[in-house]
């Protein structure tokens, strides 16, 4: 008898489909994965530990940096957080939660575009790549007029939003929302329909959904393996709850049910948008805190009290109320949370981030067991991971 | 009276200089499809994705497979230290020059009379024409199979062995197929497999004159068949594993610089013309047209590579288990029955 052996192949971190800088240790036995090991950590920045010695506010463009993808569901967690911890929830002014959902809906396409992007072009189709780009680049180019950033938004604020929407940026929204569809659709002409996609997705990387729920996967990887769970219909925040959106949810667990899943919120953010768009009264856009909120700029010129305000947020910060909370929203990839624990001082004593790629994560070697190389390159595609959020 | 027409074997010096002057003109021609190849595939992929392609080197870009070659050629050539030296150097050639001599035997054009000599439009008209094609392909496997286990490392070792898997599972159905393709013309000689295509449409005189009897007629599955095992072996997308760029990094060629990384991008663009040459002469023809003889091979020839690269815009790849089965679970048992039906029907219209 010859003697086999099995081959242990180091995927990444510098390899072209593994998103960034996740490192595998496959152990091959010819293309059969016999086990998969994960390592992380090479873009550790050191976010958590960093926000101990920041003011509240100076963490926001922290959060932008970990899932650099949806950067705005980064800043809405952590607002939400703090707002919760200081108590101010009930004051935000419903413009700023308008336009907190309609941003954040946005992004949700934003990074399932990436995703869809990436996914496709790991298992071939590489004009998808090109078209979702085309579309993000709209996005982000509204991304630029609202924010002056193109990727790091730091647009919300404790308390409502940095600054109000530009002029005409709502007809730019409105037309990407509207015409949105009609984007989708040409993704899955290209896609949905086509065999090849569909051999290559089906039954690849399948989870139930007892072992979903185990692993703590959240997200359309949820949602793909037939649990209906959505933060935003079963636990709203930021007015989700008047907004009519459905979840999709499909049994099948695997690559091509959470293929179809994201598919389906694309179009259903774009129909939030819509609704955003039409609940968008003006108002103002900070809540009436003067000591958590910045005043605005003819204040601090004018009044004394504008002045002081502005100089006590500026140089200290504000101080919370000693206490800990939780905040959990639906980011594009799952359970984003923000763990906030305040010792009464200006500074969080303990900030821990749930980021969702790291949790689904997890899944893979279990996912990826028994199938073949190519179906890991298509695993990690439909995890949607974003290596700076993983790491923090 | 005409003069009677002379065979160039009665003039050696007449017959060395018209098969230099060949070989020069199919040499020089693929290799210069080669290099617009690859201009044109990024520029129609390009428009494909709402892109522009190269637009900087050149007017829009025209110069840019000649800038291509002038930065591979004067790039480091790396061999790493663990890699086996003569395999490694020697593998890029390998691949290279089957697919160049795969020309020789494909004739692009009819005859053409130079005094009283008929000088054909081939390089050679060899009597067994389609076991060399189906040979000098067998070899273009080797090259690789070499590079990828020469090359010392895993990700081009997996490249390596998944293309010679590949391959041979496609040649046997392209081999099958092609026997389908001889019983109805009773030749292996590839130039007079085109003659019997311009013979009247099935056989059928009242049909109008212009309809020739090309065999993508009466053998449109062998056609499809062919194709696909063609793109298979020729690696092109959806079957481009041994390379699968998201997979293996570059598979075969992950640890290739420069002029030897050159040489593999040739190889394919130059099999990409063998397989569109010879599905030509085989389905469509050959030279037979409405054109001059070359023009009308030159135009299917194009046509076929705009398939391949229109492909290549549009469909995943295909793993390598549904590869394996496509090839031996459904492309060999139709090619089988394709030759039993071709058979029967052959006897019975007898």
């Amino acid at each position: 008898m010859a003697q086999t052996e099995t081959m242990t192949i180091n995927m990444g971190p510098q390899h072209p489909s593994t998103h960034g800088v996740l490192q595998l240790i496959l152990e091959l036995d010819g293309e059969t994965v016999v086990s998969a090991t994960p390592h992380i950590g090479f873009l550790h920045r050191g976010v958590e530990k960093l926000s101990e010695h920041r003011t509240y506010h100076q963490t926001i463009p922290l959060t932008d940096r970990l899932d650099y993808l949806a950067p705005m569901s980064n800043n809405l967690g952590y607002v939400l957080a703090v707002e919760k911890l200081l108590g101010i929830t009930d004051q935000i002014p419903e413009r700023a939660k308008v336009v907190r959902v309609l941003l954040t809906e946005l992004t949700r396409i934003k990074s399932h575009l990436v995703w869809l992007a990436t996914h496709a072009l790991d298992i071939g189709a590489m004009t998808v790549f090109i078209y979702c780009f085309r579309e993000r680049e709209a996005i982000i180019d509204i991304y630029e007029k609202i924010s002056g950033a193109r990727m790091t938004s730091n647009y919300f604020r404790v308390g409502g939003l940095s600054a109000d929407l530009p002029a005409g940026v709502t007809d730019d929204i409105r037309k990407f929302a509207e015409e949105m569809n009609s984007y989708v659709d040409e993704y899955e002409g290209l896609l949905t329909g086509n065999k090849i996609w569909q051999k290559r997705t089906q039954s690849v990387g399948k989870i139930s959904a007892e072992d979903a729920i185990d692993i703590g996967l959240t997200g359309p990887a949820l949602r793909g393996s037939g649990v209906d769970w959505d933060l935003r219909r079963d636990n709203p925040y930021s007015g989700y709850e008047d907004y009519d959106f459905e979840v999709p949810v499909r049994e099948e667990g695997d690559t091509f049910a959470r293929y179809q899943c994201r598919l389906i919120e694309m179009r259903e953010a774009a129909k939030i948008i819509l609704q955003a768009l039409d609940k968008l009264e003006e108002g103002p856009i900070l809540a009436d805190c003067p000591k958590v909120c910045l005043p605005p700029k003819q204040d601090v010129v004018n009044t004394i009290e504008g002045l002081i305000h502005q100089f006590k947020i500026i140089t200290e910060g504000f101080e919370a109320p000693e206490g800990e909370v939780y905040v959990g929203i639906e980011a594009p990839k799952g359970e984003l949370g923000y763990y906030l624990v305040s010792d009464g001082s200006a500074n969080p004593y303990r900030m821990k981030i749930r980021p969702p790629s790291f949790v689904n994560l997890q899944a893979l070697p279990q996912m990826v067991e028994g199938a073949l190389l190519a179906d890991v390159i298509a695993t990690i595609g439909t995890l949607d991971i974003v290596l700076g959020e993983i790491d923090r | 009276m005409t003069p009677e027409m002379l065979s160039l074997s009665n003039s050696p010096l007449l017959f060395v200089v018209a098969m230099i002057v060949k070989i020069l003109v199919v040499f020089g021609v693929t290799m210069g499809i080669v290099a617009y190849a690859t201009y044109a595939e990024r520029k129609i992929i390009g428009r494909m994705q709402t892109r522009l392609g190269p637009m900087e080197t050149g007017w829009y870009g025209l110069l840019q497979p000649i800038a291509d070659g002038i930065k591979l050629f004067f790039k480091e050539d790396i061999i790493p230290s663990e890699a086996s030296k003569l395999p490694f150097i020697l593998a890029p050639m390998m691949i290279l020059v089957p697919a160049l001599i795969t020309m020789a035997v494909v004739p692009f054009g009819g005859d053409i009379t130079i005094g009283q000599y008929i000088i054909p439009l081939q390089i050679t008209d060899l009597n067994i024409g389609i076991l060399f094609i189906l040979a000098m392909a067998g070899l273009g496997i080797y090259g690789i199979t070499l590079a990828g286990w020469a090359s010392n490392s895993k990700y081009s070792l997996i490249g390596g062995i998944r293309s010679a898997a590949q391959m041979v599972s496609y040649e046997l159905t392209a081999g099958l197929v092609i026997v389908a393709i001889f019983m109805m013309s009773e030749t292996l000689s590839l130039r007079g497999i085109v003659a019997a295509q311009m013979e009247p449409l099935w056989g059928a005189a009242s049909l109008p004159h212009w309809m020739h009897n090309w065999y993508i007629f009466s053998q449109p599955l062998a056609f499809v068949l062919f194709m696909f095992s063609g793109m298979a072996e020729v690696n092109r997308t959806p079957f481009d594993l041994p390379e699968a760029e998201t997979e293996l990094v570059s598979g075969f060629c992950t640890e290739y610089s420069s002029m030897k990384y050159a040489m593999f991008f040739m190889a394919e663009y130059a099999n990409m013309i063998v397989i569109a040459a010879i599905t030509s002469t085989l389905f469509l023809g050959g030279w037979d047209g409405p054109f001059y003889g070359p023009i009308n091979f030159l135009i299917k020839v194009f046509g076929f590579m705009f398939f391949f690269i229109w492909v290549r815009a549009t469909w995943p790849r295909v793993r390598y288990d549904q590869l394996m089965f496509m090839g031996w679970k459904i492309f060999l048992p139709l090619s089988l029955a394709n030759i039993v039906v071709t058979a029967v029907a052959i006897l019975a219209l007898q």
